[in-house]
Formats: C-alpha cells, structure tokens, sequence
C-alpha cells in the first residue's frame, strides 16, 4: 500500500527515506498485527477482575468475569467513545464560552465581538432580553447561558429548538434529548461502571443522547461563540501543500483545534514591530501556516494558508524550514517532539489541557494571549538564524482554493443579497440538477493511502451530482486535490452539478470549516428541510454522510449524532462493535427505524461512495423527485435570477 | 527440520496466535468476515494456563506420536524426512481417537462432525500466521539450534528485568 496519495507528502517521504525519521506509517508497522480483541471491540477494561476478552470464534469465553456479554462489552465501549469524542467538542465549546464572558469583562485584550447580529440571534435563542442592552452585557449574559448548556441538570438543551419539529418529537419520544453536555457525559461513564448498565440497546439510548449533546450544543455553541468572537466566514481565496511554507521567511505552523490564541498569532505577525524584527534576522516576512483544525479555523476566517492534515504534522517538520509548531488541543502526535529535535524547531505547547514531554510549554489565556503570541513569534524569529540551509527540503507547489463556506454564506450565495434563501438549492435538487447533499468529513488514518479515500469517495460523489459539504482533514484532503478550487473543481463534476456551480461561482464541494464546524451542516440541512419541498425531516433529505478514513473517537461522537439526526452514515477503515453481531445489527439496520438514519461499514471508498447515492436516490424516490432528472440548460435569464 | 519453539516467559496470554490462527483457515482470510463464516473458523493453537504463566499450545509434531497410533483409519503419520506429523483429512472417519490420546490436547474436534483439525506447521507460509501475531516474540519459528541461540541472547540482555521495566 503507497503511504500517502498527496503529492507534496510523497515527494518529501522519497527524500527523506535514508533518514531515520519514525513516521506514523513506520509506526503502524512496528504494530501490526494489531489486537483482534481490541479491533472488533471485544475487549473490556472497566475493572480489576478483567481484562476480559470474548472469543469471536464461539469456542472460548463468551462473557467476562462479570458477566458481560460480547454486546454489552462492544456496546460500552462505543459509548465511552462518543463520551470522549463529545468531551473534546465540548470542552473546546466551553472555552471559547469562558473567553466570551471575558471579553465582555474586558479582560481579554486583542478580543472583540466580531459578529453582532449573531450574538443578537442567538440571545434571542436563549430567551434574553436584547432591547436597549449594551453589547457586552449581552454577550456576557449569552456566555453565561452558554455555560450553562454544559451544566444544565435537568429539562433540554437549548438549540435542539433549531432542529426540524419533527425530528424533535422523535427524540422526546425516545427520551434522548440531552439535559446537559456534562451530565450525559457523566452519565455516560456512570452507566459503563461495572455491573451497571448491561442491555446493549439501553447503553446505545446514552450514546445517542450523550452524542446528540455534541452536534446540538457543544460543537455548535463551539460555532457560534467563534463566529461571535471571530466573524462569521464568507468565502475566500487560500492555498494549501507543503509548499505554502516559505525558504525566506520566518515559518510558524499552528496546529491543533481552537482559534483561540492562533486567532492572537494571525494578528501579532502583521505587527510592524514583528516584521522588523524578522528583517533583522534576515528573514523577508513572517508566514504562518495551519494544520488541522487550527488550520482550518484560521483559514476560513484570514484566508491563511494549508500546510496540511493530520497525517501531514510530521511531515512538516522534515522540511526543516519550520521555526516553531504551535499546537493546542487534539490530533497532535506525541512525536513531534522528537522529530522537530533533529532540526532547529520548536514545539510549543499552549494549552493549560495539554503538555507534551519534550516541548516548551507557553501557556495561554486570554488576559494575556496577545502578549504570549508575540513571545511566540519573537521565539521563531530568533529561531530563524538557526535553520540549516541544507536540511531545507520544501516540496514547492501550492494548489488555490477557496474556503469559508457557512449557513449564512449558503443562502447568500444562492439565494443572492436579497433574497437569501436555500430555495434555489432546494429547486435544483428537487428539479434534479443536483442529485443530492454529502458530508464528507473526518481525519487521516495510516492504515489507508493518506487522502486517497476521500479523493476517490468525493469524486465519484461529483461525477453523480452529488454537492459535497466538508469539514476537518477531509476538506484539506480535497483541497490538495484542487477540488476545492471553482474551476479545477468542475472538471470532476456531473453536469447537472457544474451547471450550477458555474451559475453561482461555487466550487462543487464546499468547504464548512473545522470538525466542530460539523455543527454547520445540522443547521444547513435543517434549513433546507424548512425551505420547503424536501420533506418535514432531515431523514427524508437525499443527502449522506461519510468519514472514509476516520481514526478518532471524535469521529464517533459526530458520525452517531449524525445518525441520531437522521443521515445515513458511512465510516471505513475498521469499525469498533462487529465483535457483536446483535450491536451491529441494530447500528447497521434497526436503528434505522427509530432514528430514520443508519450507519454503514464500508472500507472500500468507491463502494462507499455507492451506498451514499443508493441511498440519496432512495430517498428522491419517496419524495418523488427521482423522475424529474431531465435536465434544463441555463440560460442567461435564470443565471442573472441566481446572481 | 523447522518447528515453532515458545519463549514461555514472553507470552503474555492476549490470544492474538489464536485468533491469527482461526482466520489463516477461514475462507475469507479477514478477521471482520471470519467472524461470520458459517461454521466458524477454528484456531489449531490454544494459549493455556500453565501454573502463572500462559503458554501457546500447538501440535508439537512428536518424535513419537500417540495420534499416529491411534488412529484406526490410518489418516495420520510421521513423515521421516520432514518430521512432521501429517493429518489426511480425506481419511479421516471422525472417531476422533487422536483427540483423546493428544499428551498436549491440541488436536481438536471438527465442527458439525467435520474431521478433527490440528496444527500443520502452515507449511505454505513462509512464517506462520501464529507466530507472526505474536506481539512479543514469545513465538519463534525456526531450527532448534537457531531457538537456542536466540535464548541465549535474551538471557544475557537480562530478559526478565527488561520486562518488568516497560513501563
Ligand atoms: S467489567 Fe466485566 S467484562 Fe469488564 S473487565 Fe470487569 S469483569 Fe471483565
Ligand atoms: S502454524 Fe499455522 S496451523 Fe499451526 S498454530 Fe500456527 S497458524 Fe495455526
Ligand atoms: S500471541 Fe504470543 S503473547 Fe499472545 S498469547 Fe500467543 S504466544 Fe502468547
């Protein structure tokens, strides 16, 4: 199997071959074979008189100490994934909420309140009092609600209000309106504590009510808060490849999850003061770069280039032209560290969440995070003088795209300034030039050529119609591939699908931001779920999602409240309950009844890619639009309509 | 000739030569279809319990073999030059006398009255799957000179405070 399909990547791992770098690639292997117990979910922890292990081949045990039966083991332990998955969305939700009751303090200098009519919308969401209210009293009241979304004990989260109507009574129905993000987590593990909760259907209620807490409130407040703090994006011009990263200038690369102090770093680097000093040093600017979310954050909002995705951290480093890696939260390989020891870099830890043996820690807070991201920036340009030439190996090519794709922008792109709405989206599906909707998300995962699931499931998608939403690593991977870029992106397109991306200036899959940023899509189908035409629920929507080459537990937590909200869901690589044929069983069919959206298990991209249409052509067909595919040219009447 | 010699002090029992084995002879060759198969895979290796330890146990291909003698069908024998001990499945009548004369209990009963099944070195592999599973290296396959040898040298590197150290 090729390690990587990005180009940039391959380049970079030929030359350093004869070098002794451990990759993750090179790591997989030092694991391999890997666990059976541990791969098919069959493998339980929770106490002393363990570990236990049920034997797939029926000879040997087939409960544990306690008990527990290969149901109940796989059943826990996928909750205890989603729990983990929804504590890393929400914990970064509530930091940005902590952030905003600062800045409404004034005690967050560098911070302001970007978008007003947002934080405006959403008071009124929470029930506050907005008439004659000064801004920051507003936004300190909207924190402090926010707040309380994690602590909440009792009664329902508050943007579960956003949903479809129906799909609210469906999960009143089923009791798993989550109360509060914190409590269902807490539940969560409460209920997978030995000799508690031991019917598999039972503990799945949590996972989907610890799971819905997630999409509904924690990633989505995590979107919001940041839209407040930060602007709302609106679509603009980036790049992306290793080769972003520039010989003469000073390279910060930030990593991780929150925008929060990468926000601070975007900033200090235009200070004149800064560029001075990096003239001084030699160097003819300052460039930052991203990785992961972070990167996804900072692009969507300052257009600041790509470096790459998660399989692409450490990679970066091996160009030797990195002065200092800033990393947060989430994704960051503990090798950094020690790859970055064998070059100039610096690895700086800045979460008070998160050190790494090995890297400096500058922690961070928002009284003083302009103040510590200039430390940091002063820090890489000092670092500058000691980069060795002859370690320099950038892959040159950059690849243009374009990026910040939100709710908002959808209807204005669509709708046009005056009419904003998702009409026009709803009429092309309904009248077929556009087949339907996927989500195509999630990370990287060594165990499949780095990006290429995603380019082979996404294009194959395109080719039949299919408008793309991305978000995290996947959208990065489509990046490098020039999906994302207007032009180069239709040539891969059906032509219904180019014909209304030309119309409208779009690239055919679009860019929605980072993995809380998932958020997003819930509020873009529910929109066209209210837009009329499309029927009452987002289960009856033909759309789809997929996470092709998923690897962390926040795909998990995001993959069930996508399930839970109705979307039929793909994921590859491997999945973590077929040790129980009764668990698969109901997340692959009987789920479906309840949630009217299921999961899939389907490694192969493009067979993947087929189960999503089947399913999007399913569902035109109960909406009776699967005949009206006959398609209509544009003429210049209806492109000035769209305009 | 090449056999599978066991560190025993290596094993730390996690059963992954069992399951490597089981899908070796699966139809389908991968643990997430294995699973499924109708009757299921059966691993020719057992990790017991010996005293403290785990130790992996599979047919040892005896200079002297019970099962040979026992078997009324005469569907098992010696083969002087490799020195493996052979099991026809063709000829066997399902009495499963070897079954029950095995010193080491690790010829085990076919499902649905298939015939018996017992470990055969895998000898189309160039490292059985079992022994490629293995984490630890608690499995080696090779000559005995060559399984000494490699002792020896786990024994000098002070193999068992290695071990505790891993943390
Ligand atoms: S909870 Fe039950 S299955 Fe899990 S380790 Fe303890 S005894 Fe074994
Ligand atoms: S050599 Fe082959 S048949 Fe024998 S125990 Fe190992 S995997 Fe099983
Ligand atoms: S794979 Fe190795 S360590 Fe695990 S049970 Fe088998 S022999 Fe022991």
């Amino acid at each position: 199997m090729e390690w990587s399909r990005d180009g940039s990547a391959k380049k970079l791992l030929q030359e350093i071959r004869e070098e002794d770098f451990q990759l993750s690639w090179d790591r997989l292997q030092e694991q391999l074979p890997q666990c059976g117990f541990g791969i098919l979910g069959i493998c339980c922890r929770n106490c002393s008189m363990g570990p236990c292990r049920i034997d797939p081949f029926g000879e040997n045990a087939q409960v544990g100490v306690c008990g527990a039966d290969a149901d109940t083991i796989t059943a826990r332990n996928f909750l205890r994934m989603v729990a983990a998955g929804v504590s890393a969305h929400s914990d970064h939700g509530r930091a940005v909420a902590e952030t905003l009751i600062k800045v409404a303090r004034g005690e967050a200098p560098g911070y302001e309140i970007k978008d007003e009519y947002k934080l405006l919308k959403l008071a009124l969401e929470f029930g506050l009092e907005v008439e004659g209210k000064k801004i920051e009293d507003i936004a300190l009241q909207v924190g402090i609600n926010a707040l309380h979304e994690f602590g909440n004990q009792e009664g329902e989260i508050t943007l579960v209000k956003r949903a479809p109507l129906k799909r609210q009574n469906i999960w009143r129905k089923l009791g798993v309106v989550p109360r509060g993000v914190d409590r269902e987590v807490v539940e969560a593990l409460h209920r997978t504590h030995m000799g508690t909760d031991q019917n598999y259907l039972h503990i799945m209620r949590q996972a989907t009510r610890c799971a819905l807490s997630d999409g509904w409130a924690g990633s989505m407040l995590a979107t919001e808060l940041q839209d407040i703090l930060f602007g709302t994006p609106t679509p603009i011009v980036g790049k992306v490849n290793l080769g972003v990263l520039k010989e003469d200038q000073v390279n910060i690369i930030v990593h991780g999850h929150e925008p929060l102090l990468s926000e601070m770093i975007v900033m200090a680097a235009r200070d004149p003061e800064m560029l001075k000093m990096a003239k001084e040093k030699g160097a003819r600017g300052i460039n930052i770069a991203g990785i992961c979310c972070t990167a996804n954050e900072v692009l969507m909002r300052h257009g600041i280039p790509l470096a790459g995705n998660f399989l692409n951290q450490e990679l970066a480093i091996t160009t030797g032209a990195v002065e200092v890696m800033v990393v947060d939260v989430q994704c960051v390989m503990q090798s950094l560290p020690t790859i970055a020891s064998c070059f100039h870099t610096r690895i700086i830890t800045t979460s008070e969440k998160a050190k790494i043996s090995g890297a400096t820690h500058m922690e961070f807070s928002e009284e003083n995070a302009l103040k510590k991201a200039k430390e940091i920036i002063k820090m890489a340009i000092e670092r500058f003088p000691l980069r060795k030439k002859s370690q320099v190996r950038i892959p040159a090519g950059e690849v243009d795209l374009v990026a910040g794709f939100t709710h908002e922008t959808i209807t204005y792109m669509l709708g046009g300034m005056f009419r904003a709405s998702y009409k026009p989206l709803n009429d092309n599906i309904i009248g077929g030039r556009i087949r339907g909707v996927a989500g195509v998300v999630g990370c990287n995962n060594p165990k499949v050529t780095h990006d290429e699931s995603h380019l082979i499931m996404v294009k194959e998608l395109l080719k039949q119609d299919v408008l793309v939403l991305q978000t995290g690593c996947a959208a990065i991977a489509c990046a490098k591939e020039g999906l994302l870029d207007p032009v180069k992106g239709l040539e891969y397109c059906g032509d219904g699908l180019r014909e209304v991306c030309e119309a409208v200036g779009i690239p055919p899959v679009l860019h929605l931001g980072a993995c809380v940023d998932n958020s997003r899509i819930l509020v873009a189908a529910t929109a066209m779920v209210k837009e009329g035409g499309l029927g009452d629920d987002i289960s009856e929507l033909p759309a789809a999602g997929a996470a092709p080459e998923w690897m962390s537990e926040k795909a998990i937590s995001i993959g069930q409240y996508f399930v839970a909200s109705g979307v039929f869901t793909v994921f590859g690589v491997t999945w973590p309950t077929l040790g129980s044929k009764n668990l698969s069983r109901y997340l692959f069919e009987e789920i479906e009844e309840e949630m009217g959206g299921k999961w899939a298990f389907e490694p192969d991209p493009l067979k993947a890619a087929h189960l999503m249409i089947e399913h999007i052509n399913k569902k035109r067909k109960a909406l009776g639009i699967d005949k009206a595919r006959e398609r209509v040219l544009f003429d210049m009447e209806m492109r000035r309509g769209l305009e | 000739m090449k056999r599978i010699f066991v560190d025993e002090e290596r094993c730390l029992g996690c059963r992954s030569c069992e399951i490597a084995c089981a899908i070796k002879h699966s139809h389908s060759n991968k643990l997430e279809k294995a699973i499924r198969e109708q009757p299921l895979p059966i691993s020719r290796i057992r990790v017991r319990k010996d005293e403290n330890n785990a130790i992996p146990l599979q047919c040892r291909h005896c200079p002297e073999p019970s099962c040979v003698y026992a078997c009324i069908a005469g569907g098992i024998r010696k083969d002087e030059k490799t020195g493996l001990v052979v099991f026809e499945e063709k000829k066997c009548v399902r009495c499963y006398s070897c079954v029950m004369v095995c010193p080491f209990a690790v010829i085990k009963l076919g499902k649905e009255e298939q015939p018996a099944v017992k470990c055969d070195l895998c000898q189309e592999e160039e490292i059985p799957p079992c022994v490629r599973a293995c984490p630890t290296g608690a499995l080696f396959f090779g000559e005995a000179e060559e399984f000494q040898e490699l002792m020896e040298k786990r024994r000098k590197r002070g193999e068992k405070d290695a071990l505790l150290n891993t943390g």
